[in-house]
């Protein structure tokens, strides 16, 4: 958007995530941006909101504020969500014209909720249609390596970041360090709307964890021959769970929220594919010889 | 007496009072204690606590470290509770707790300033509760008479400041400048026009913080505010110096 409209655009972004996502970071960079690893911490999603809300607050004259996910204070959480909500619009389009009829059930991955608030936006009043959000389940929830505001009992009612939602924090209301495969799932709160639609019962939510991503991945890789991002295949963990109890009439919806070329070191690293490795150093043998 | 009227017959014999914070268990509460007792010695006029939190938004790198850093040693809201009592009981000044509102929310908005106003607190700055979500937090402060300290800030409209104001008590607190904790203010036309809007805008007493941090500039605030504020200054010097600097820092400010 900054690219296109010609405006400076700084983006920041947990230290860990820089390197976790850095194929993001050099398309980012190649767009114009200039990405600010933030080392504050746990240098991940959480800490990348506070500095952006400084770097605000100090330049606010000339400065609009970005929100990635549907997250924040007032009005950004409902800003994202409009913004957002063409995926299921066009999601509902698309599934009434190739079936014929609306889903039994739309699964999304949820971080923040920018993906899941979009496309449960085309289905929200379907009271037949159930949404289901996917958290991140990190090394299962047991180790509280984890990222699951909703789907467990470990997260609490809470205010930060400029709104209230339910936290990972401990009894003082310090938030916690949280634990994702995907980086985009690696985050101590949760949409508000998305926690106001789980206590109405709208939106189930479950959690998935690395281990199950990672076969996930595999399978659908080699069934239906797409790489989603990791964060998504949450999501598709979670409906491979389910698909079996669907009669032969009924149809779901998967949001693919992202393509997993961006994780490639991460997929290539949990898969500890031999080629790849040896791809790489000799590639940095190459640099290392400038 | 109310913070209000302390500040007031404070304000009455100098012509500006200081008011200095620090971050409760950064280094350490022994460290807190020597230079609170140094803050008092040297005629500090109001001490704010900082309450550590993971996610403390409005401070800049200095004294988001210092809370990351408390809050990794172990530092618990109950142990701040606790030394503030200590100190309230020794010291002869008013104290007040700065913090953000999660913390008070978590332990529970009503026990929280119940128990402030038994150990003693005056009065609070939560920089993330604007009044409109602190119904509870307004009326609880109100009826245990502590000072819910509202703040202004250069973007802040002179409507804005008046329905702030309307809210406020004990002092409102004057953000010198657009952004965060510890980086430099400019005392320059546009500030002073600011602090004229702020003046306008409220009969309580003005305290001007973030970026004050020498003689100059607690010198550019005379006659304009009733309170300087020293933050980040005081926590790096005990960092580079050690807390025995801080006496003879406080007092060669005024
Ligand atoms: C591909 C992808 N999907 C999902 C998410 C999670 O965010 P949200 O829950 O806001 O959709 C992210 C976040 O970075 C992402 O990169």
């Amino acid at each position: 958007m900054a690219a296109k409209f010609g405006f400076a655009c700084t983006i920041y972004m947990g230290a860990e995530d820089v390197h976790r996502q850095r194929p993001n970071v050099f398309w980012m960079e190649k767009l114009g941006a200039t990405v600010v690893p933030v080392t504050t911490g746990s240098k991940t999603l959480k800490d990348a909101i506070n500095e952006a809300f400084r770097d605000w607050v100090s330049n606010m004259d000339t400065t609009h504020y970005v929100m990635g996910t549907v997250c924040g204070p007032h009005p950004f959480p409902e800003m994202v969500a409009w913004f957002q909500s063409i995926i299921g619009k066009e999601a509902r389009q698309q599934i009434l014209k190739s079936f014929g009829r609306l889903p039994a059930r739309v699964y999304a991955c949820v971080g923040g909720g920018s993906n899941a608030m979009g496309i449960f936006q085309g289905f929200l009043d379907e009271k037949d249609v159930e949404l289901i959000g996917v958290e991140a389940g990190g090394k299962g929830i047991a180790t509280g390596k984890h990222a699951v505001r909703l789907a467990a009992q470990d997260a609490s009612p809470g205010v930060a970041q400029g709104y209230k939602t339910m936290f990972l924090q401990d009894s003082d209301g310090q938030m916690l360090d949280t634990h994702s495969v995907a980086a985009g799932l690696d985050y101590v709160g949760v949409s508000p709307i998305l926690t106001d639609l789980w206590e109405r019962g709208r939106v189930r939510f479950e959690a998935a964890t690395d281990q199950e991503v990672m076969a996930a991945l595999d399978l659908t890789i080699k069934k239906e021959g797409i790489i989603p991002a990791l964060e998504s295949t949450h999501a598709f963990v979670q409906a491979f769970k389910e698909a079996g109890s669907l009669s032969p009439d009924q149809a779901i919806i998967i949001n693919q929220s992202g393509r997993g070329d961006k994780d490639i070191f991460t997929i290539a690293h949990a898969f500890a594919d031999p080629s790849w490795k040896a791809f790489i150093r000799e590639k940095g043998a190459e640099y290392a010889a400038y | 007496m109310q913070l209000t009227d302390t500040i007031r017959a404070r304000k009455a014999q100098k012509d500006i009072l200081l008011m200095t914070h620090l971050v409760l268990g950064y280094p350490s509460f022994a460290v807190n204690r020597e230079v609170i007792g140094q803050m008092v010695e040297n005629g500090v006029d109001v001490i704010e606590l900082q309450i550590p939190f993971s996610e403390p938004v409005a401070d800049g790198p200095m004294i988001l470290k210092a809370n990351q850093e408390a809050i990794a040693s172990g530092v618990k809201v109950r142990e701040c509770l606790d030394f503030a009592a200590e100190m309230a009981a020794c010291h002869p000044i008013p104290f007040l707790f700065m913090t953000y509102y999660n913390i008070l929310f978590k332990y529970g908005v009503g026990d929280f300033i119940k128990k402030s106003k038994e150990i003693g607190i005056q009065g609070f700055i939560v920089p993330d509760l604007p009044p409109e979500e602190g119904e509870e937090y307004l009326r609880l402060c109100g009826e245990h008479g502590l000072a819910p300290i509202q703040i202004f800030a250069p973007t802040s409209s002179e409507e804005r400041m008046r329905t702030l104001a309307g809210h406020g008590q004990g002092f409102i607190y004057c953000v010198a400048r657009r952004g965060v904790t510890g980086s430099k203010t400019e005392f320059d036309r546009p500030f002073n026009d600011y602090l004229a809007r702020c003046r306008r805008a409220t009969e309580l007493p003005l305290a001007v913080g973030f970026g004050i941090s020498s003689r100059e500039d607690v010198a550019a605030l005379r006659g304009k505010a009733d309170l300087a504020v020293i933050g980040t200054a005081t926590i790096r010097l005990v960092e580079e110096q050690g807390p025995e600097a801080v006496g003879p820092f406080l007092a060669g400010l005024r």
